[in-house]
């Protein structure tokens, strides 16, 4: 039987908990997108998307879209209160130059160095960089989101890198459908799993050896979500 | 003061001809879809774009009118841009057939680094070291230079015959202002470019638009258009690219 595995909403929910007050994220297109959907409470959390928007909100109502107001992905967006727009030279600078917090993104894979994948495939001419290259290198700190396998059953978590890599040692913590994994200077730490599954299974989907701590945690869920889906 | 403003975007684009290199505007909002269209109807060919995409993107296929209808006409030799490759099949247009079939060449920038050698291009720089792209594919065959106890690559400007873009106002000498995340690369190409033509929603009398509010000096803008109410003119639509 196959067993319970995290919703992407959840494996978004769990990295929207470690931002912190007063943090400048960047998302990327697809899964990193759902942090957003992510309730910061009392926490103020400003949104950048690489094309020059700096502070954009929820997704509009069908209807109420603005046709000049989009984020990353293509879709349309709104602005908070004391949003402001940039150039696309503009609003690289700020990644580059270390404003950004902290930075989603979506990868195939991650290696123990903190080393990823995310642009080329392999036997495919070309690729796609887009923004991820500069996040990679400017944000300080690179989070992914990203399933722990890919669909031919593909190791994602490696000792080393097997597709072209995007940045080198910059990825601090990766959440999968199977659980958080921190990238220590020991190699790929297991700090939360998810429920019905045991370390020893999840092991056996992860190319890299896991350090698997005496105080491993059970998944953190948002509760506030659960209950409302109650 | 010289003329800028120009009937139709037919007239704005007549002169360009094969061979040219063009640097297209828009990241979704922005694209100068009316100068892209009058360019296919006008005929030239063996082009090189530069712009963030060759054509499509999340939610957007080859229906989508951006440079993706020059690449299907075979206009286009070479796209200078961050994306060569759909990373979904949902997303495969033109340009990913032609590429992968070695029907069109292509140089791979990652975004930061595009944007920064047209802001070089139009600034007078003769390059940039970027820690961008350090340890990658992209580093082979090029300059490294350790500075401050840092890797950083070094990159080359970029300039074009032709900027085509997009703005919201433009007065009668050509100062332009966008609107919303209608800017993007826009204000970049204008200064990179030896002829800029602009399509705009409005043309208002010089001296309309307060100085602290213009985004781009008319200084750079040679070409003004306005876009001709629909079905005419093409104007921007709701996009609903899924979540993933």
């Amino acid at each position: 039987m196959r067993k319970a595995q995290l919703s992407r909403q959840a494996m978004c929910d769990r990295l929207a908990m470690e931002f912190e007050d007063g943090w400048v994220v960047n998302l990327g297109a697809g899964i990193p997108q759902l942090c957003s959907n992510f309730d910061f409470g009392d926490k103020t959390i400003l949104f950048h998307s690489e094309n020059g928007v700096i502070g954009y909100g929820p997704e509009p109502a069908p209807g109420e879209e603005d046709l000049q107001l989009v984020d990353a992905g293509l879709r349309h967006t709104t602005l908070v209160r004391g949003a402001a727009i940039v150039d696309h030279a503009d609003s690289f600078a700020l990644i580059r130059a270390g404003y950004v917090s902290a930075t989603v993104l979506g990868a195939y894979q991650v290696a123990e160095s903190g080393d990823f994948a995310n642009w080329k495939l392999p036997g495919r001419r070309g690729g796609g960089i887009g923004g991820a290259m500069d996040l990679a290198i400017g944000a300080q700190r690179v989070f992914i989101a990203m399933e722990h396998t890919g669909r031919q059953g593909e190791l994602r978590l490696r000792t080393r890198c097997t597709l072209p890599i995007t940045a080198r040692g910059v990825v601090k913590l990766i959440v999968t459908n199977l659980g958080l994994f921190e990238v220590t200077q020991a190699g790929l730490l297991m700090r939360e799993i998810a429920p019905s599954y045991t370390p020893e299974e999840v092991q056996a989907l992860t190319e890299a050896t896991l350090i698997v701590p005496p105080d491993l945690r059970p998944f953190r869920f948002d509760e506030r979500r659960e209950e409302a889906e109650r | 003061m010289r003329n800028k403003i120009y009937s139709s975007a037919d007239e704005a684009v007549a002169d360009i001809s094969d061979g040219t290199v063009i640097m297209f505007g828009g990241f979704g909002p922005g694209t100068p879809r009316n100068l892209i269209m009058a360019l296919l109807r006008q005929g030239a060919a063996d082009l090189t774009g530069i712009s963030n995409r060759a054509g499509g993107g999340r939610g957007v296929t080859d229906s989508a009118i951006d440079v993706g209808q020059l690449i299907q006409a075979r206009r286009m030799r070479k796209m200078i841009c961050t994306i060569t490759a759909a990373m979904k099949s949902s997303m495969v247009v033109a340009f990913d057939r032609q590429f992968e079939a070695g029907e069109i060449e292509a140089e791979l920038v990652p975004q930061g680094t595009l944007a920064e050698r047209i802001r070089a291009g139009g600034a007078g720089i003769g390059g940039f070291y970027t820690a961008t792209g350090v340890g990658t594919e992209l580093a082979e065959g090029r300059e490294c230079r350790r500075i401050n106890g840092r890797d950083y690559l070094l990159e080359f400007p970029l300039r074009a015959d032709y900027a085509l873009i997009r703005a919201s106002r433009a007065d009668t000498f050509g100062n332009l202002q966008y609107r919303r995340a209608q800017r993007n690369f826009n204000p970049l190409m204008a200064r990179a470019a030896r002829i800029t033509v602009a399509e705009v929603d409005e043309i208002v009398p010089v001296g309309t638009i307060d100085p602290d509010h213009v985004h781009t000096s008319g200084v750079y803008v040679d070409r003004i258009v306005k876009i001709p109410a629909p079905p005419e003119g093409i104007w921007d639509a709701v996009s609903r690219p899924p979540v993933d």
